[in-house]
């Protein structure tokens, strides 16, 4: 896969770290993201995953190091960090008892759309994923992989530069995990970058790059194909298992 | 006799409303390593409770260790062990303390039972003062697993036991399960992920709580119909979409750093067919083998010719 | 039996791990205690008081300038009929009233004794009795100036005390019960109830199902450890009430134990009933604080009369077991009576109590669903 022109960075950290106590969580990560880039973020349980992603989206402030996320330092300015990602995760997406529409309306609105934008968005949205006859049924109701890739749409409604996934397929089948990864790069190829944790070593091949951290260091960044070449494997799932096989912490 | 045997089992939720097993039937030999295959909504869990006796089937029987799950389930709670897919240990109480408490409520003592869980209680064993809330996720896994062998079960029921583990933690709790076989315990255990499947001896597959096949692995992937293609370019989103809009292909879906193609009825030179088109499309660096499908792609395959599935329908 | 034990020593294991608990069990009725006990004693200052003269002489004119020589009370104009008064009463412009018969002065020359009422607004129960305090003092006061003055024949002024509203006095020490009730509620109904479905929340209720271990014994299991830590707070309240705010047990000791066991297991099936119908911990708690605590506040009769209560709700308090428990303790502990008097109450509660346990059992599930 070619990786998209470097024209811009939506990420940029240099030694970023987060110290709790005597632990620490993440330590001195060195990457950079281009803008429209499919960036997978690997790890093993406890490697820090988590702690690195909630800095870049604004929700802890790191312990020392620099980072800019779509152009905003991530100590000073970060409301408008907010403001130009999406965030999804496998755990939290959407509102159960809200109908799809209520859903797409209620983060439409919170991301400031005014009504006209939101629907054409919320018909876009709904056309795109052939949930017409669904649209005001309960989202409890609907089957997960449906779920995630409705969230996956209302994460990035408001057209962010960068948008956080947190194993966002985990459970899901495999069908319908290959139709969200369509339209992770229809969002690529619309420009909006993709930063993607996930468990599925097959999945760490549809990116453009991936790292791979273990004990809170990033221990390898490269494209899949290089790093096969790198650690003369197969596939990515050895590449990991060689790397992840050493760590000396869990979560 | 089965050490487990399902017949005709149906359940529901919601008044009938939620269809969750639809009429599955199935047998697990003593001895044997089962596995449920299948994504979230698959129907696994609700299996697993049923034969646990922790739900009641709306139809049809089922046994474990011949008794049956709605007359003698207390003959069946005191010989099989069970791992339900959330983390179930008390958070607050030691490993010791976690160990020593199931090992009493089942009746018996660590050391009774000890060389059945020595080999996995070892790599605990030095947190062992250490609070289970505090533990790594691999290590709670292990924890668990101990306290659910501790009264040496007939059958074992794992729930997902390597859902949110990373690569590494799952393999070694793999060749965990490899080991526990040979002690001669009947193991079912469930997973969403396809590519351990190839660890059991025979597996479910499963989907919208109906089984769409049951068999070895070995044996479900030469059902595969037909052959399969991986294929490779420089530009790989354009190929896909290129791909679906072959008219030959009648599936392509990316796997891995490749596309893989199936035909609608095969002929000797597929191959060369798909290279004509490709290299028309101006598609450089094309990469064309035949390859052994896996057990996801006869999943994928077995899905998308389900009609009943109508949420799968999309990898053309 | 080793299993159950075993069993029993993990709650207490869970319950003396959790530093929250540990706060509701014991911290919670220890600051209830001392925060009524201070407002009973809490200083009264400014306290509007009516003076209805219908003597208007000497001795009437001399106390109510006293009166007025005090910081704590502020002399309402002087009203001149008692329908004057309780209108004053209702408006709650005065917290009580002062009444000189017509012939205060002469009665109390000629006889020696002189007669006067106090009428206090009781709705305040522990306001009311400091206000009638601190005015019979005066009077005191008063009385002694005349007989230092008179000869050998000493006068009597001899206060008459009316309590409006609520004649009983709800609420003085009777908080003692009422705080009784309400801890045992948290303690039996909430904390079983939590302690119960966190384990169906953390999974472990699965495992514990699919074990030989009787599903009726996990109920027992969680139930005794509740039980004791219940008679525990218990025993911290009467020790509380009895060194800290100096209220004596007038009843039998054993009596209240026996009463109050019957209460906790009452409680106790309730808190296995709402975890029978709730899967999580915050509905769980939820469920017993609205559907356990508020009535046990509203209908035991300890924070509001029970006499103020509209006519269509008249009925509840009779279904609510708290209210029974306070009547038992309030009788034995502050009236000092004996079984004779209560035997009535405690049938009714254990009454209660055994349908409340039938019914929770019966409820119980053996399986997930």
């Amino acid at each position: 896969m070619q990786p998209p022109p470097a024209s811009a960075q939506a990420i940029v950290c240099h030694e970023l770290t987060k110290q709790f106590g005597d632990f620490r969580a993440v330590d001195k990560i060195t990457l950079s993201v281009a803008q429209g880039e499919i960036f997978g973020f690997l790890g093993a349980n406890g490697a820090g995953k988590t702690t690195a992603m909630r800095m870049l989206c604004g929700l802890s402030y790191p312990s020392a190091g620099q980072a800019t996320v779509a152009g905003f330092d991530v100590y000073r300015q970060q409301e408008k960090i907010k403001q130009n990602i999406g965030y999804m995760s496998q755990k939290f997406s959407l509102y159960e008892n809200l109908t799809i529409l209520e859903n797409i309306e209620f983060f439409g609105g919170i991301y400031g759309l005014s009504n006209q934008q939101l629907r054409a968005k919320s018909e876009e949205l709904i056309t795109t994923l052939g949930l017409h006859k669904e649209a005001k049924k309960l989202v409890g109701s609907l089957p997960l992989g449906w779920k995630q890739k409705l969230a996956f749409s209302v994460a990035i409604i408001h057209e962010p530069k960068i948008v956080f996934l947190d194993e966002p397929t985990g459970g899901v089948d495999p069908v319908t995990r290959r139709q969200f990864w369509d339209l992770i790069y229809a969002a690529a190829d619309r420009g909006i970058t993709n930063f993607v944790t996930t468990h599925y070593m097959d999945e760490a091949e549809y990116c453009n790059r991936v790292s791979i951290m273990v004990d809170g260091r990033v221990e390898a960044l490269d494209s899949p194909a290089n790093l096969k070449l790198q650690y003369h494997a197969d596939s990515m799932d050895e590449v990991f298992y060689q790397l992840a096989r050493g760590a000396q912490r869990g979560e | 006799m089965g050490a487990v045997t399902l017949q005709n089992i149906r359940k529901t939720y919601e008044k009938g409303t939620v269809l969750a097993v639809d009429d599955v039937s199935f047998t697990v030999e003593p001895g044997e390593l089962f596995g449920l295959i299948g994504p979230d909504g698959a129907g696994k869990t609700s299996i697993f409770r049923i034969l646990t006796t922790l739900l009641l089937a709306d139809s049809g029987t089922a046994t474990v260790d011949g008794h049956d799950v709605r007359k003698d389930y207390r003959a069946i709670r005191s010989t099989v062990g069970y791992m339900p897919g959330k983390f179930s240990l008390y958070q607050d109480l030691t490993v010791e303390e976690n160990l020593s408490f199931f090992a009493t409520l089942f009746e018996t003592t660590i050391a009774a039972n000890y060389d059945l869980i020595k080999e996995i209680y070892e790599q605990i064993e030095p947190f062992k003062t250490r609070r289970a809330g505090q533990l790594s996720g691999g290590m709670k896994q292990k924890l668990a697993l101990c306290c659910a062998l501790i009264h040496k079960p007939t059958v074992l029921f794992l729930d997902e036991p390597t859902t949110g583990v990373d690569a590494v933690s799952r393999k070694e709790f793999w060749d965990m399960l490899g080991r526990l076989k040979q002690q001669g315990i009947t193991i079912l255990v469930s997973t969403p992920y396809m590519d351990e499947a190839t660890r059991c001896e025979r597996i479910a597959l499963m989907q919208s709580g109906k089984i769409l096949s049951i068999d070895t692995p070995a044996n479900i992937i030469k059902a595969y119909p037909g052959k399969l293609y991986a294929v490779k370019a420089d530009a790989m989103h354009p190929l896909l979409h290129h791909l679906r809009a072959y008219p030959a292909a009648r599936s392509s879906y990316a796997f891995g750093e490749f596309v893989h193609v199936a035909f609608w009825d095969d002929q000797a030179d597929d191959d060369e067919a798909l290279r004509q088109y490709l290299a028309g499309k101006k598609h450089t660096g094309i990469v064309i083998k035949p390859i052994t499908p896996s057990i996801e792609d006869r999943f994928i395959d077995l899905m998308t010719a389900a009609p009943a599935n109508a949420h799968a329908t999309a990898t053309r | 039996m080793k299993q159950l034990l075993v069993f029993i020593r993990k709650e207490f294991y869970h319950v003396f791990r959790d530093r929250r608990t540990l706060l509701i069990l014991f911290g919670l009725p220890t600051v209830q205690i001392l925060l009524f006990g201070f407002a009973l004693s809490s200083e009264v200052k400014d306290i509007n008081i009516a003076v209805v003269d219908f003597a208007r002489d000497n001795a009437s004119q001399q106390l109510i300038s006293k009166l007025q020589g005090s910081t704590r009370f502020r002399l309402q104009r002087a009203v001149l009929s008692y329908p004057e008064m309780e209108t004053a009463f209702r408006r709650n412009t005065i917290k009580a009233a002062l009444v000189f018969p017509a012939n205060f002065n002469v009665d109390l020359l000629h006889t020696g004794h002189g007669q006067l009422q106090i009428i206090a607004d009781a709705s305040d129960p522990n306001t009311a009795t400091t206000i009638t305090n601190y005015l019979t003092a005066i009077i005191g006061d008063y009385q002694q100036e005349l007989n230092q003055a008179a000869g050998p024949l000493p006068y009597q002024i001899i206060p008459e005390t009316r309590m409006l509203y609520n004649p009983d006095m709800n609420g003085s020490l009777n908080f003692i019960p009422g705080v009784l009730a309400l801890v045992l509620m948290i303690v039996c109904t909430t904390l079983t109830s939590v302690a119960i479905v966190r384990e169906k929340e953390l999974g472990t209720m699965e495992v514990l199902l699919v074990s030989p271990f009787r599903p009726l014994l996990v109920l027992i299991a969680k139930a005794v450890p509740y039980l004791v830590l219940s008679l525990l707070d218990f025993t911290l309240i009467l020790l509380l009430s009895v060194f800290v705010l100096d209220v004596a047990v007038r009843g039998s000791v054993l009596l209240l134990y026996l009463e109050t066991t019957v209460f906790i297991i009452a409680c106790l099936s309730l808190g296995l009933l709402i975890s029978n119908v709730t899967s999580t911990q915050q509905m769980a708690m939820l469920l017993s604080m609205m559907g356990m605590m508020l009535p046990t506040l509203l209908f035991t009769g300890y924070m509001f009369p029970l006499e103020n209560l509209p006519v269509f709700l008249r009925w509840a308090p009779n279904v609510v077991p708290a209210h029974w428990y306070y009547l038992i303790v309030k009788a034995v502990m502050l009236k000092g009576l004996g079984f004779g008097a209560i035997w009535k109450e405690t049938l009714i509660l254990a009454g209660m109590s055994v349908a409340l346990l039938g019914i929770s059992l019966r409820n119980f599930n053996i399986r997930l669903a």
